[in-house]
């Protein structure tokens, strides 16, 4: 059964039309590369997606439920969750407790003074589990601002991952990032996809990380669907070469 | 690091602790118990204020409200209702708190700047009240004709005229606002606060309901406000319409930002600085504010996170 259907998706801010009439359907386990030039329009698709933007026009639907108008945190609660193109975490805690207040948020104990030992340890579990997957114990109490830009996003991805997703939405994962690193968040991602069996929808300019990972690649230019199709599909297509990836060969 | 780190932890609120308690043994001359009650309240309102400034991140201007809810909910009930000390601090606590739940779905959408304008806006309507409501206040001149009286616990009848029955008294109010304040903050609700505080759009994309969350720690907060101004009133035997105003709340954000908005016990140092301070240059000079102000410039400037943030980072939460 299909996972994210996205049907028709337009948005309009003023006259400026940002997104328009994209369709993409996403299949359980997949992994989809949404590329295309600056200005393109990928991360108000994105945002739509998410929940952090409404659409003008057009519909979402995740499982099969429309969610267009769900706002974002109930999107989380059904299976999405999502990272930004800046990092996003909390810099003045440490690496386990955002990692616990996403754990303690995904089990729903956000309102819970005290917490049975069961459910204490259940966290703690999680938390560790965590920590183990993304390598980051050894650095588990220093504050999350302190560590490498490459540690941070590692962190605000694990974090997106303590909320069980069925989707996880990446925005540009390795912006911003040097060749070691933005190849250790590849490994990461495709780690993850594999023991997780999480479906994901990544924004990403470089292409060695989209080719690498992509099952297929979506491709925007000017706010419409170019192309899309398999990798090889995608590095065949003039259109595209013309419109980004600029050589042809 | 470990072994000295359990030490290093805890000291200083053991410390810190014995200071409160023994206070009227050292603060003995006539008259300084009830400097000491003072910095206690209202160093338990800066705490309560900066339960929703340092640790959820969101600036009020006007805790004054209702902390003066709080004093003049237990001023109204000794004078009217009942001569029970321990309704009237219920009934005070009772009437902030409500206000406080009503008011905040009002401007919880509120952000920065303008949440703490309006805040001013929603507190300077209660200071209006207070000072137009002749018959019922006392008006500008405040509401007197009462005074605290003694507690019967069945077995024995504390009285608390004396000024060192009324310390311990407010002690032991102060002791379990901050134990359950302190609990709060541990427990899961509290990191969800923290949260919000360090980064909102990644709260909301936990799917943490900011609103909700900001809702209930303003009341929380104000809740504990009211305390303090209740227990205020008692300490005076008086309230008058400034307990409402907002100048007020800017005493407790003053007190918060001197003693270190991050650490728990921070706004308690910033409130022994702020009381001790005024009360030693106001027999001075009628210009003590000025003062006052240069010393917290000079704190803001050179120890921004607070006395206590100076100190290092172990003493917080």
């Amino acid at each position: 059964m299909t996972l994210l259907k996205v049907e028709n998706l337009t948005k309009r801010f003023g006259s400026l039309i940002a997104v328009a009439d994209v369709s993409m359907v996403v299949e359980p386990g997949e992994i989809r590369a949404v590329i295309g030039p600056n200005g393109a329009g990928k991360t108000t698709f994105f945002n739509m997606i998410s929940g952090f933007l409404t659409p003008s026009t057009g519909r979402i639907l995740f499982d099969g439920k429309d969610i267009s108008r769900v706002p974002a945190s109930q999107r989380v609660k059904i299976g999405m969750a999502r990272t930004f193109q800046i990092t996003e975490v909390f810099p003045e805690l440490t690496v386990r407790d955002n990692l616990q207040i996403a754990v303690e948020a995904s089990a729903g104990y956000g309102l819970s003074v005290i917490l049975n030992e069961e459910a204490r340890e259940e966290v703690h579990a999680d938390v560790s589990e965590l920590l183990e997957l993304s390598g980051l114990t050894d650095r588990a109490d220093r504050l999350v601002g302190e560590l490498s830009h490459g540690d941070q996003r590692t962190a605000e991805i694990m974090m997106a991952l303590a909320l069980k997703p069925r989707l996880l939405l990446l925005d540009e994962p390795t912006a911003g990032m040097g060749d070691q690193e933005t190849f250790d968040i590849a490994k990461l991602i495709r780690k993850l996809h594999r023991q997780q069996n999480l479906s994901i929808v990544l924004i990403e300019h470089d292409m060695r990380i989209v080719f690498n990972l992509a099952d297929r690649i979506m491709v925007l230019a000017e706010g419409r669907m170019l192309a899309e199709g398999t990798p090889k599909d995608i590095a065949a297509n003039e259109a595209v070469q013309k419109a980004y990836l600029g050589t042809a060969g | 690091m470990t072994n000295n780190g359990s030490l290093t932890r805890y000291a200083p609120s053991v410390i810190g602790w014995i200071v409160l308690v023994s206070l009227p043994e050292w603060i003995n001359a006539v008259g300084y118990t009830d400097l000491g009650s003072r910095v206690v309240i209202l160093g338990l309102a800066a705490m309560a204020l900066n339960f929703l400034l340092g640790h959820t991140g969101v600036l009020s201007f006007g805790h004054a409200a209702y902390f003066g809810l709080g004093a003049y909910g237990a001023g109204l009930t000794l004078r009217y209702l009942a001569p029970s000390t321990g309704l009237a601090i219920l009934v005070g606590t009772g009437i902030g708190t409500f206000a406080a739940m009503l008011i905040g779905p009002l401007i919880i959408r509120l952000r920065g700047v303008y949440f703490a304008m309006v805040t001013i806006a929603f507190g300077q309507i209660f200071y209006f009240i207070a000072f137009r409501w002749n018959t019922v206040t006392g008006g500008d001149d405040g509401l007197t004709n009462w005074t605290r009286q003694p507690i019967n616990l069945g077995f024995a009848t504390i009285d608390l005229k004396d000024p060192v029955a009324f310390y311990y008294l407010t002690l032991v109010v102060f002791a379990v606002a901050t134990a359950i304040m302190a609990k709060l903050l541990a427990s899961p609700f509290g990191r969800s606060l923290l949260a919000i505080r360090e980064n909102e759009r990644r709260a909301l994309f936990l799917g943490i309901p900011v609103n909700l969350r900001i809702w209930l720690s303003w009341t929380v907060s104000c809740g504990f406000v009211s305390i303090a101004g209740a227990m205020y009133a008692l300490l005076n035997n008086f309230v008058d319409p400034r307990a409402l105003h907002w100048s007020q709340s800017g005493t407790f954000v003053i007190m918060a930002v001197l003693g270190g908005m991050r650490s728990f016990w921070g706004p308690l140092i910033g409130s022994a600085i702020y009381v001790v301070l005024q009360d030693y240059l106001s027999s001075r000079t009628s210009n003590w504010m000025s003062l006052v102000g240069l010393v917290f410039v000079l704190v803001v400037l050179f120890f921004p996170r607070g006395v206590l943030g100076m100190l290092g980072r172990r003493s917080a939460t």
